[in-house]
């Protein structure tokens, strides 16, 4: 450790020198593990580097997925009304969740990239989530995830599912639907009442349900949680390196500002 | 083309737990290991940037790469087994350290009653109250006779912690002090021994203290922040085979660690096994690496599967009964009671893999089981794991799951949730087993391991038993609102439960119902140790691994005594 980095975890207060000591991990002059290096840097959070006045850029918000505008905007759509904007902060758009589903379905889960891929696959119509049709007496449940289908193709069947359901049922778009009216489409989904080929529509409400609440809490790193507003929303403190004996034993509930991966190892 | 490699004292398959230890003893014994290890190596500079909720909780970057190799399961044998594409109910290690780098450190003795358990539930209750179909059988080891190697482990690891009542005497005091802890296990402390019930702080592998262990090995302090299960330690403060076993057997200079090295099948002839074939997972490359002593230790799925497509002792035959590889597959009931504390607030986001308080009052047969129609029970367990907000959205009973009012709820009761459940004993039943998959196949081409599971009528009766207990429990400790109980009808292989799959290479006093004897020495190929969870008669109520890091000090014992003297060692 530099006098540099010495200085700075001296400014951050003593907490952090108390957890050093106490850790063991500098014992007797001996790093025992490569944490050391990630101490480096973290202390200097906020401060001097962050400009509050200027709008941070958001250049990961683009697409790397979808390619039609429509589906991103329903996908925007849906995900807010599963978490809606109110009193407490943002809903899924205000904190980028749709770019975090648009980013996690161009990389390696889009693709199911360590899932078990070899076939036979079983009758993927009643699958995932219901039962296997086997043959007679063969029907069980909770055999997971049998489709051969992609999330990335579930994504869009179910995308095109929804926008058609509500063109048959109100004559209108999706997006051009009221809040109740999406709600109502999105209840239809939950309870399997919209025709998707290769799955139930509860299986792709679930996963969408999994995909919002992931981009509302992930660290910020995946394009979803802005300026950590799900974590606040939630009081939960984010990436924290150690916790006092005091705020461990404490019977108060503590308050502590969110920190980021970001902010933690990069800043 | 197959390259034939030196051949070697000893060889494992697999270096986790079970594999490290056997490495850390055999090596310090003068012995020549080398591990083979599929995974990559790995260690404390790897986990910088494990605060990372989705990239490991969610995603398992730790995990076995299911897309080259997972498992099938049906029910029952009259289904067809479908493949596990995805995880749930259990998460498979993978790399040096195996599931043992991304444990959360909870350190649970079995019971003396579970090493005799079949003696002791006759002695107090006779022959009738084994139900039919259970295939309960004493270890061929009993309590005082494991003690010493928990012993071991406790000192190797450091493990922290103060009393155990209820359970086995202990020949040593704990080597560091229990950890400290928030306020809700304090009001479940205070509850349970309102109730007439022995709460007391579950022993951790989680450090409380810096501490050198006998090896020398230098484990640091936890510092309280969660993120333990499913993700390694970035300080090193939770034991593991990378910051204990791993460097000591390495520091001998007689351990020859081998990452990306697959073993695809254990040779043998006339009933010895002469080495393993490998496969190098990068390069494809494949190896024969002879040995005069084969320590299978890849966990209970793949001790089992390596065994089966070896044709390496005999396969156990649901129908007559016969044969022991793949007997007594069993796993845990887990169930429990979510808490919703209108009136207080905690600090969720606190605490520690390991950290939590338990109580043995409802497991074993420390309770009388005269008028109750299960055997065996559970630990009751309040965990203080430090809290993850993407896998934990609870709201009371009734509230919609998703929209404004989930929004609402799941924000307020992040901080005013609690949780107490119970790690449940399961019995081995002749229905419940392991073999090969006619159909599915890994990345080599090689049968995938079946699983046939369900919990049989004693189980779900302990479930009910124990669940109702957790709920009792949680009411008293004030919640506002309960959670329902949970069904225990069918084994649910799609939720997360616990990584404590065991059996179908079980140990016993006899080579008809057991396939290794006391030293995990297998009766039909004696330079053979299958050493792991595979090796449990039947499940516990408690966490599964100290009873395997124990049996691995006894095995590694066995193993340091053939090569001297060859022959049975039981
Ligand atoms: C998320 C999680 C939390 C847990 N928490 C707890 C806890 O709190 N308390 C507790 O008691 N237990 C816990 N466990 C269980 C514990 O991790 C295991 O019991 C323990 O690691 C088992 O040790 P093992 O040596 O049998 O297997 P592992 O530690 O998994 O090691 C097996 C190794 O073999 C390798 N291998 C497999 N097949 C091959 C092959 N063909 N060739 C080469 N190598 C191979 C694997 O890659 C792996 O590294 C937890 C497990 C998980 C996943």
């Amino acid at each position: 450790m530099s006098e540099h980095d010495e200085k700075k975890l001296d400014a951050n207060g003593s907490s952090r020198r108390k957890f050093l000591k106490n850790s063991g991990i500098a014992a007797g002059g001996v790093v025992v593990g490569g944490a050391l290096g990630g101490l480096i840097g973290l202390n200097d959070k906020g401060g001097d580097t962050a400009t509050k006045d200027t709008e941070p850029e958001q250049q990961d918000q683009a697409l790397e997925y979808f390619t039609n505008r429509a589906d991103f905007d329903l996908l925007g759509q849906a995900t807010e009304r599963i978490f809606p904007e109110d009193e407490n902060g943002p809903g899924a758009i205000g904190l980028g969740v749709p770019y975090y589903i648009d980013h996690q379905l161009a990389g390696k889960w889009g693709i199911n990239a360590k899932d078990y891929r070899q076939g036979p696959f079983f009758d993927g119509k009643h699958n995932p989530g219901g039962e296997v049709r086997l043959g007679e007496g063969q029907e069980q449940p909770n055999l997971g995830y049998q489709s051969q289908l992609k999330y990335h193709q579930v994504y869009d069947l179910g995308i095109e599912a929804i926008e058609k359901y509500s063109q048959a049922t109100f004559n209108e778009k999706f997006t051009a639907l009221d809040g109740e009216k999406q709600d109502e489409v999105l209840v239809a989904l939950e309870n399997d009442e919209v025709d998707i080929a290769g799955i139930k529509s509860s299986f792709f409400f679930n996963i969408l349900r999994q995909s919002t609440l992931e981009g509302a809490y992930a660290d910020p790193l995946y394009g979803g949680n802005k300026d950590m507003q799900g974590w606040k929303m939630k009081e939960y403190p984010g990436v924290q390196l150690s916790y006092t004996n005091e705020q461990v034993e404490s019977e108060e509930f503590i308050e502590i500002k969110p920190e980021s991966l970001h902010n933690t190892f990069f800043n | 083309m197959v390259t034939k490699l030196p051949k070697t004292d000893v060889v494992t398959i697999g270096v986790g737990w079970t594999g490290g230890i056997i490495a850390a003893e055999a090596s310090k014994a003068g012995l020549k290991v080398v591990g083979l290890e599929r995974g990559p190596n790995r260690g404390t500079a790897n986990f910088s940037m494990k605060h990372d909720e989705l990239r490991y909780a969610i995603r398992g970057e730790l995990m076995q790469d299911l897309s080259r190799e997972t498992l099938t399961f049906r029910h029952k044998s009259s289904q067809r087994a479908l493949p596990m594409r995805q995880y749930g109910s259990f998460m498979l290690g993978n790399g040096v350290g195996g599931a043992g780098t991304h444990w959360n450190g909870m350190t649970d003795r079995y019971n003396p009653y579970d090493f005799e358990i079949r003696s002791k539930t006759i002695e107090r209750y006779g022959e009738g109250k084994i139900a039919d179909g259970l295939l309960i059988q004493d270890w061929g080891i009993t309590y005082d006779e494991m003690e010493p190697y928990y012993t071991m482990f406790d000192k190797m690891a450091g493990i922290s912690a103060d009393e155990t009542p209820l359970r086995g005497e202990r020949s040593e005091p704990f080597p560091n002090p229990a950890l400290i802890h928030g306020p809700e296990l304090d009001l479940f402390k205070e509850t349970t021994e309102k109730m007439g019930l022995d709460p007391f702080i579950i022993p951790a592998a989680n450090n409380s203290q810096p501490y050198k262990n006998p090896d020398g090995q230098q484990i640091a302090a936890c510092q309280m922040k969660g993120f333990c299960e499913r993700f390694g330690c970035e300080y090193g403060a939770k034991a593991s085979p990378n910051v204990t076993v791993v460097p000591t057997a390495l520091k001998t200079g007689n351990f020859d660690l081998r990452p990306h090295s697959e073993v695809v099948e254990v040779l043998h002839k006339d009933g010895k096994a002469t080495g393993v074939i490998y496969v190098d997972t990068r390069t494809g490359e494949r190896f024969e690496q002879p040995a005069e002593i084969v320590a299978i230790t890849s966990y209970t799925f793949n001790n089992n599967r390596l065994l089966l497509n070896s044709n390496l002792g005999t396969p156990y035959n649901p129908e007559t009964g016969r044969g022991t590889v793949g007997k007594n597959y069993c796993y845990q009931v887990i169930v429990g009671t979510d808490g919703f504390f209108d009136d207080r607030k905690f600090n969720t986001a606190i605490g520690s893999g390991g950290l939590g308080a338990t109580l043995d009052n409802f497991n074993a047969d420390n309770f009388d089981h005269t008028d109750l129609d299960f055997l065996h029970g559970g630990t009751v367990i309040i965990n203080q794991p430090g809290k993850r907000p993407i896998e934990n959205n609870q709201v009371p009973p009734g509230t919609p799951k998703w929209g404004k009012e989930f929004k609402k709820q799941s924000l307020k009761y992040y901080n005013r949730l609690l949780n107490v459940h119970t790690y449940g004993a399961v019995m081995p039943h002749v229905n419940n087993y392991l073999d090969l998959d006619p159909t599915y196949k890994d990345v080599h081409g090689n049968p995938l391991i079946r699983m046939t599971f369900d919990y049989s009528e004693t189980d779900r009766k302990r479930g009910h038993f124990l669940n109702n207990q957790t709920k009792k429990i949680m009411q008293e400790m004030g919640a506002t609102h309960v959670s329902e109980n949970e069904s225990v009808e069918h084994y649910d292989i799609t939720t997360y439960q616990a990584t404590h799959n065991t059996g179908g290479v079980i140990m016993g006093a006899d080579p008809e119902t057991s396939a290794v004897n006391n030293y995990l020495q297998m009766w039909e190929a004696d330079n053979v140790f299958v050493v792991g969870g595979s090796a449990y008669p039947h499940q516990s109520g408690y966490n599964a691994t100290h009873t395997l890091a124990a049996l691995a000090y006894r095995a590694s014992e066995g193993i340091i005594k053939f090569s001297k003297d060859g022959g049975k060692l039981a």
